[in-house]
């Protein structure tokens, strides 16, 4: 069983185009780190932020379930800071958002 | 071989979180069984259980990471902390590496399971959350309470259905007589109130379900309907005696004796021997005749079959001192706890030594032939306890038998 990739809505958080997709990103990270969104950069290194092995599974669920997407392993393997985590989101949605011809 | 000392006792229960509401629920004869409220009670035919009421683990576990936490490892975790704070026991460096966990739990982390599998099977949502394993597995709540305290003697998982709690208070209590730890938290866990799990207790034919949910239990009772899922935690600190003396520890009683059999025959009915075998060697390890012996926490589940095989292993176990013996089941207040039970009913029988006071089998009205002995019936009894006995028999004909004394 396997469920669509399809966009739920085009919300513009959700859109990686749209200012708002970076706030949405760190506002993720914030919550399940129980810290201020204000604290995140996409400078901030998983390090940083405390983010370990177990945490970083965690995101990449949360994001996956907020964007109603797959990330690939080797692309989760490259989320080691919040610029590469919205990089990598935007690597994923940028290719369901050009099906193929 | 050392003796142990019980220092500590710490329960969530559906009679409430903590041994003060435990006791006094105990006491009063009070049923935990209600109507379900963890899941839409329309899904099942039986909708009744001993659930642990107003649960809220943000309140009760501030700070603990409850994402990975199942319902489980919360409720064990609420109980270890009452038991450690009892004992007033302190783990440091000098005593981490000879403490250990020993913990009981007949299905682990159900609810998460269960959410598990409705999003995959039910919602087509082929996501699981990554925490699913560590939330479920069986041995997570013995990590839980290990990393929360900094123990890191020998921890263990053991689980042999009802008698889960009884077999893991049993070995930890062998580990501690054997000299492989000083300090040991056992205990038993289990939280499985789902629809799943009713229904195929349901399937099964002994649930109770009459129209009042507090009558649902009764053991020993020649009207007795079958047993009340529950659900809870159980904990006890055992330690060195002589470890406990030294730091001038509160002996709440010893636990001196324990015998673990096997009936070998079916993977539901109940034995006889093995179970009496049971009885005799946890009262021979201890050191007591039979008529030493002034009450029996009963395992007691409140089916035709279970009560009537028991009151039979009590009468050949100890002979005709049996008809003297104080015999009650908690159970018909606390429900049926599975995994959790052999810790819930030990604190039970701990705390009715500490109180003088034997807590009564509610919900019995009428007698039955094959049920014979002094059931304690519907009212709390003032008797002084200087030895006990607490039995678990579980599916499968596993049995554990602890046996307790007063603390001098």
């Amino acid at each position: 069983m396997t469920m669509p990739d399809t966009p739920q809505s085009d919300a513009p958080h959700l859109d990686p185009t749209n200012p708002a997709f970076e706030q949405t990103v760190i506002g993720i990270i914030a919550k399940k780190k129980k810290v201020d969104p204000a604290t995140i950069t996409e400078a901030s290194t998983f390090e940083q932020l405390g983010i370990d092995s177990l945490d970083g599974i965690d995101l990449v669920f949360t994001f996956e379930d907020e964007f109603n997407i797959s990330i690939p392993d080797q692309v989760v393997q490259k989320m080691k800071s919040v610029g590469q985590v919205m990089d990598a989101l935007r690597e994923v949605l940028a290719k369901r958002a050009t099906p193929p011809a | 071989m050392r003796r142990v000392a019980i220092t500590g006792l710490g329960v969530v229960s559906a009679l409430g979180i903590g041994a003060t509401a435990f006791w006094d629920a105990l006491k009063h004869g009070r049923s935990g069984t209600r109507r379900i409220t963890l899941f839409d009670k329309s899904l099942v035919s039986v909708p009744i259980a001993a659930e642990v009421p107003d649960f809220d683990p943000e309140r009760e576990l501030p700070g603990a990471p409850l994402d990975i936490l199942d319902r489980f490892s919360q409720l064990a975790l609420v109980a270890a902390r009452e038991a450690v704070a009892d004992a007033a026991l302190v783990i440091d460096d000098s005593s981490r590496d000879r403490a250990g966990v020993s913990i009981g739990s007949g299905v682990g982390g159900a609810t998460t399971q269960d959410t598990l599998y409705r999003r995959y099977y039910s919602e087509h949502n082929a996501r699981p959350h990554p925490f699913s394993i560590p939330r479920t597995m069986y041995s997570a709540a013995a990590s839980h309470v290990g990393m929360t305290f900094g123990l890191r003697g020998p921890s263990i998982c053991i689980s042999t259905a009802c008698s889960s709690a009884g077999h893991s208070i049993g070995e930890a209590f062998d580990m501690i007589r054997g000299g492989r730890a000083d300090v040991m938290i056992a205990r038993g866990a289990d939280a499985r109130i789902t629809a799943p799990v009713i229904k195929v207790w349901e399937a099964m034919r002994v649930l109770a379900n009459p129209d009042d949910p507090a009558t649902a239990c009764r053991p020993f009772s020649a009207d007795r309907l079958g047993i009340v899922i529950g659900e809870g935690a159980g904990v006890l600190i055992l330690e060195d005696w002589d470890h406990a003396v030294a730091r001038g520890a509160r002996i709440l009683a010893e636990l001196a004796g324990y015998g673990a059999t096997s009936d070998a025959a079916h993977i539901t009915q109940p034995g006889i021997d093995a179970p009496v075998r049971a009885i005799r060697t946890a009262l021979e390890q201890a050191r007591l005749t039979p008529d030493a012996v002034q009450y029996v926490n009963a395992h007691g589940t409140g089916t035709p079959l279970n009560d009537s095989t028991e009151t039979a292993i009590i009468k050949k176990a100890f002979g005709a001192h049996a008809l003297r013996l104080a015999v009650s089941s908690t159970k018909s207040m606390h429900g049926h706890v599975m995994g959790a039970s052999g810790a819930i009913e030990l604190v039970a029988t701990i705390l009715a030594m500490q109180h003088d006071t034997v807590p009564p089998t509610i919900n019995y009205s009428v007698p039955d032939p094959d049920c014979d002995l002094d059931y304690v019936p519907n009212c709390a009894r003032a008797l002084r306890i200087d030895a006990a006995v607490s039995n678990s028999f579980a599916f499968g004909g596993l049995n554990a038998v602890l046996a307790v004394r007063r603390a001098h």
